[in-house]
């Protein structure tokens, strides 16, 4: 705070506090980067352009895709009926959406296998409708979908709880319905949340790797996705492949959360601006 | 009292259930299902069974190795946590804002890119690794050190951005009346500052030691799958899991489930009991 009064005392722990920070984050990402590039670009794009990593690239997607839907539907939905509902069992509820980050991953997989599985609880209803969950895509699917769920809800608590009810109250005096309220006066409230919450959904569901490897079991071109792909490259020592897919993922990953958490930030500043308008105008009125 | 509620709000009977029973069933079958059935499963043959199961030699090995590497980093988490949010927020410095960016690469980054990345810098056939191993007799990858960094990678922001808040929010005014009555900076720091941090710093170790217990993706790459030696707790019920060996898998799973949700309730107690005033 004081730059004057900043003696040796506080260069020692700016010292410390970058170095260990070098060591520990920049380093290793240096060396991803350095490694994957060292024999040039040319055996990256073409380690980027097998069949094994556009099929295992593809299935990522779908998997993640179809996850972060769900997840901004349905968790949308449980943050607001925890935020404005009061019923028995709501601190329940509220108690066991963290679960999923407490859970190791290989146990995810392992406890839907268990659900699924040949000796499965829910075997009997697989045979019925032939519908194949362990070893295949809906199994990895609904692996995805457990580890990924809490960020949407998180995210989505704090903003529903900020939402301005004066708003919702003056719209529904004005008589609009249920329907137009929430997409004319709350929905706009929701949408910088909702964005950084797909967002962190997204990268945490492209990222999974222990869950998907349990229960899909990454069979090349049928079960594996990117992560798994990496995984395989790196044990049968085909480690520019590895490495390559490693960079894209991780780059990527990065890359969208940092826009949206710039995008958030935005929002935060614009809307706190308008407050401190809001204010001014309402004070210029009053004089 | 009903009528000062906005118009949409004011239903009654089935209409709350439209939200409300969806979100129940959501999470109910999504999460409490299966964990009902891994504590059935791991119980079915008796608790004298899960304990045998754990107490076996390479089970035993792969949990304690799991519990050390994941208390040394909580330790090291918690105190260097604690310099770098300290830094952070009360000192300026070139290059400030890019470190505070950093902080949160660790949760962008998928945990098998991290430890992909350790391997790459670390490896025995690296230039560090080689040096390392070579000059100064430390294995780290395929060795403990290679699972405590990775550990650490993966949950430094826990504890930097549990502080942060509570330090920029921390009143200067008791600080400058310390130091108008004489008090060194050091004095300062563990009178004043130090108790208000006290609760975040343990929250977020806490945090960061349930997540690291649990960890898969960095520590495979990082530590291999060497029983007896470099396999931990998560490894050993993926070596389970694919031998079949269903009453090992399901009596470690039980095992750091319940460790991990006594961290969990041990935080929310410390959160419940301290962290009102």
């Amino acid at each position: 705070m004081d730059k004057a009064k900043k003696g040796w005392g506080a260069w020692l722990l700016i010292g410390i506090a970058v170095t260990y920070m070098g060591f520990l984050i920049v380093a290793p990402i240096s060396a991803l980067i350095v490694g994957a590039f060292e024999e040039g670009l040319l055996p990256v794009i073409k380690s980027l352009t097998t069949t094994a990593f556009r099929q295992a690239l593809s299935l990522s997607i779908r998997i993640a895709l179809l996850v972060v839907i769900i997840q901004t539907v349905l968790g949308t939905m449980v943050a607001w009926v925890i935020v404005r509902h009061n019923f028995l069992g709501k601190s329940l509820l509220n108690g066991i959406i963290d679960v999923p980050f407490a859970v190791s991953p290989v146990v995810v997989g392992y406890m839907l296998l268990l659900l699924f599985g040949r000796n499965g609880f829910l075997f009997p209803l697989i045979e019925k409708t032939g519908v194949q969950v362990a070893f295949a895509v809906p199994g990895m699917f609904l692996a995805t979908l457990f580890v990924s769920l809490p960020f949407m809800i998180r995210e989505m608590i704090p903003v529903i709880q900020n939402l301005d009810r004066q708003q919702e109250l003056a719209a529904s005096t004005l008589g609009a319905n249920g329907w137009v309220i929430f997409w004319r006066v709350i929905f706009p409230q929701l949408r910088s949340g909702l964005i950084y919450g797909m967002t962190l959904t997204l990268a945490r569901a492209l990222g999974e790797f222990g869950a998907v490897l349990v229960i899909g079991g990454g069979v090349q071109g049928r079960t594996e996705t990117t992560t798994l792909y990496i995984f395989r490259s790196l044990e049968e020592r085909r480690l520019i492949e590895a490495y390559s897919a490693s960079i894209l993922l991780g780059s990527f990953s990065v890359i969208i959360v940092y826009l949206a958490d710039a995008l958030k930030r935005h929002q935060m500043t614009r809307n706190a601006l308008g407050v401190i308008e809001d204010s001014f105008t309402a004070k210029l009125k009053i004089e | 009292m009903e009528s000062a509620l906005p118009l949409h709000e004011r239903s009654v009977g089935w209409r709350k259930w439209v939200l409300r029973f969806p979100s129940i069933l959501y999470l109910g079958l999504m999460i409490l299902v299966p964990l009902i059935v891994i504590i059935q499963d791991g119980l079915s043959e008796g608790i004298a069974e899960l304990v045998y199961q754990v107490s076996l030699p390479i089970a035993k090995h792969a949990i304690q190795l799991t519990l050390w590497t994941s208390a040394l980093m909580t330790l090291i988490n918690a105190v260097m946590g604690l310099i770098t949010a300290y830094v952070l927020v009360r000192f300026e410095f070139p290059g400030k804002r890019l470190l505070n960016a950093i902080i949160d690469l660790p949760l962008a980054i998928p945990t098998l890119v991290t430890g992909v990345m350790l391997v790459m810098l670390y490896g025995p056939q690296e230039a560090l690794g080689q040096f390392l191993s070579t000059k100064m007799g430390i294995e780290v990858i395929f060795a403990p050190p290679g699972i405590v960094l990775a550990l650490l990678f993966i949950s430094f922001p826990f504890v930097v951005r549990n502080i942060q808040p509570v330090l920029q929010d921390l009143d200067l005014t008791q600080e400058r009346a310390a130091e108008t009555l004489g008090a060194n900076s050091w004095q300062t720091f563990w009178r004043i500052v130090f108790p208000a941090l006290v609760l975040p710093v343990i929250n977020g170790s806490l945090l960061s030691f349930s997540r690291a217990i649990g960890e898969f993706g960095a520590v495979v790459v990082v530590a291999g799958n060497i029983p007896l030696r470099t396999q931990t707790a998560a490894v050993y019920t993926l070596g389970a899991v694919e031998s079949q060996n269903r009453l090992g898998a399901s009596a470690v799973s039980i095992l750091l489930i319940s460790i991990a949700f006594l961290v969990l309730l041990m935080t929310n107690l410390i959160q419940k009991k301290w962290g009102a005033h």
